[in-house]
């Protein structure tokens, strides 16, 4: 081990979420040994992998990048970039690759950066499906290599070992694509020879920043410092402190089950760790262990298209109309269907019924005295979804149901135009777990000089 | 037997994606007496949160208690797929609901 301790910077729990300049300036003033962020995440659903596009907005990722990179070159650190653009596909890359190309020239930097692509084609995962080293991460379906073909993009999550090949490369930057949230903060400290169940479990919370502190926040700095037996956290915010409490109950968030967290070659093991206050604002943690797992697996990730929709929003006030709303609107799809020849999802939200949680709401029969309708339509293509929205908008809109004494209108419509065509629809299709011989294999790293 | 809201027992209720395929409810309690006391007595089973749910035992993956924060945490199979078609909550985040309205035993 080079240090006995390791000090890992972590911005914001997304890149582009942002964080108060005057946090991140206390955590450089710190000298730490690595900024790491993590930009990913499968939450904001399926569309952003399927249509190659960021969750984030490009200023507010620039914003944030700008102040990374400075900081580390300043200190002649490296700076992690962990599942670039939301997806670490290849087209999130290239799109995050153009924003630290263009703060470069902007800024007149000169860096090597390291970019590790994550992408897997499709006739690779088809190879391993025939030797049966695919299988569901339950309650995942099992893939067919229909589905396989039928999807759009492929990704895998890179563990840390193609990181550290690409660190030995020297880069001041490494940006990676689809990559295990943990790995940009553990795998340098991991390559030091620090504990591998310390460094996980420590990337494990400052993936998500001050989230884990109380008051929490997505968009504050925290300090981590690593030692051979634990690690600690600091809020670089006076107004947030990490306790035990705080601190472990981190470990329930996102997750199925807080003892056994599985990642890329192995499970982060917590039955035995300890959370113990330092002090007022710090918390120490120790006794996590990394149990290395036999194949190694990665987790892929891949989406398939579904159709192109189109929404009407309204609003409906009529107590008449209210009372009678579930025949009403299955009256309205009947038509709406029988009239195009249409049999294609047409979906009704009801908002103030059940528009939340749907078959999971157990009060089913009570009804506000407002409902908020979306009428949404999936089909084959744009226009045909256009039209079927639009028939299904007007249909409700002047249907003649029994009682009704409001005969000149069913719906408030909150916007002109009223329908609104909304693109391309994806849906997971492979969320599965694929063995590899070599941890390294698929994931190509690219070593590029930028600015010159 | 005493009974105690659970909003007055519980500091946090929530509900989130665990991955695109499962829901996840947590629970963390104030006071670590009321949660010792609902562990021991194993309150929390499979079976409340079917019921709560409409669901049936076979989509309540698991049940654990998370001493180091006083928590319970139940994940359960989504009944749809993160972002597909019909899913009205991508994140998952609005799922807690029925655990709002829950009576817990309590000792004094």
């Amino acid at each position: 081990m080079k240090n006995d301790s390791f000090k890992v910077l972590s911005p914001t729990a997304i890149l582009g979420y942002g964080f108060p300049e005057r946090s991140f300036v206390r955590g450089i003033e710190k000298r730490p040994d690595l900024i790491a962020v993590d930009a990913g995440s499968t939450d904001p659903g399926p569309y952003y992998l399927g249509a190659g596009k960021s969750f984030t907005s490009r200023s507010a990722v620039k914003r944030d990048l700008e102040l990374m990179l400075g900081a580390a070159l300043e200190l002649s650190i490296p700076c992690i970039i962990g599942t670039a653009g939301g997806c670490g596909a290849r087209e999130h890359v290239a799109w995050t690759e153009a924003i630290i190309q263009e703060i470069a020239r902007e800024k007149g930097y000169r860096f090597k950066m390291a970019v590790i692509y994550a992408d897997v084609a499709k006739a690779e995962v088809l190879r391993a499906l025939q030797q049966g080293r695919v299988s569901p991460l339950h309650p995942a379906p099992h893939i067919t290599a229909e589905d396989v073909e039928n999807s759009v993009r492929i990704v895998a999550q890179m563990g840390a070992e193609p990181v550290f090949k690409a660190m030995e490369l020297g880069p001041q930057i490494v940006l990676c694509g689809r990559c295990y949230d943990p790995v940009p903060f553990a795998a340098p400290a991991i390559m030091q020879g620090f504990d591998p169940g310390l460094a996980y479990h420590l990337g494990k919370i400052l993936e998500c920043a001050a989230i884990a502190a109380t008051p929490g926040s997505g968009r504050d700095c925290v300090m981590g410092t690593l030692y051979p037996d634990s690690f600690e956290l600091e809020s670089l915010n006076e107004e947030r402190k990490f306790t035990p409490t705080s601190t472990a109950a981190h470990t329930l968030y996102e997750k199925s089950d807080p003892f056994h967290l599985p990642g890329p070659g192995g499970t982060l093991d917590l039955s035995a760790t300890r959370f113990e206050a330092l002090d007022e604002r710090r918390t120490r943690v120790s006794g996590t262990r990394f149990i290395p797992a036999d194949p190694y697996t990665v987790k892929l990730e891949g989406v398939r298209r579904s159709g192109f929709r189109a929404i009407s929003i309204g609003g409906i006030r009529d107590p008449i109309l209210i009372g009678q709303i579930d025949s009403v609107l299955t009256e309205v799809k009947d038509q709406t269907r029988e009239a195009l020849g249409f049999t294609d999802p047409i979906l009704f939200h009801v908002y103030g019924k059940d528009g939340v949680m749907g078959k999971l709401e157990p009060e089913k029969n009570r009804l506000a005295h407002e409902l908020g309708l979306v009428i949404e339509v999936i089909a084959g293509d744009q226009e045909q979804a256009n039209a079927v929205c639009s028939y299904a908008r007007s249909t409700l809109l002047h249907y003649g149901y029994p009682g009704r004494i409001s005969t000149a209108g069913n719906l408030a419509l909150l916007y002109s135009p009223s329908d609104i065509p909304c693109g391309d629809v994806f849906e997971f299709s492979i969320y599965h777990l694929m063995e590899v011989a070599d941890p390294e294999a698929l994931f190509p790293i690219e070593i590029s000089e930028v600015g010159l | 037997m005493i009974e105690a809201p659970l909003t007055d027992i519980a500091a946090v209720i929530r509900s989130k994606n665990a991955g695109p395929y499962e829901l996840t409810l947590d629970i963390m309690f104030r006071d670590e007496k009321h949660y010792r006391f609902l562990k021991q007595i194993n309150y929390f089973t499979r079976e409340l949160f079917a019921g709560l749910y409409g669901i049936s035992v076979e989509n309540i993956l698991k049940v654990v208690y998370f001493d180091p924060a006083s928590a319970v945490k139940c994940t359960l199979v989504r009944p749809l797929v993160s972002g597909s078609i019909g899913d009205s909550d991508v994140y998952g985040a609005q799922q807690h609901a029925p655990l709002l309205f829950l009576k817990a035993p309590v000792t004094d």
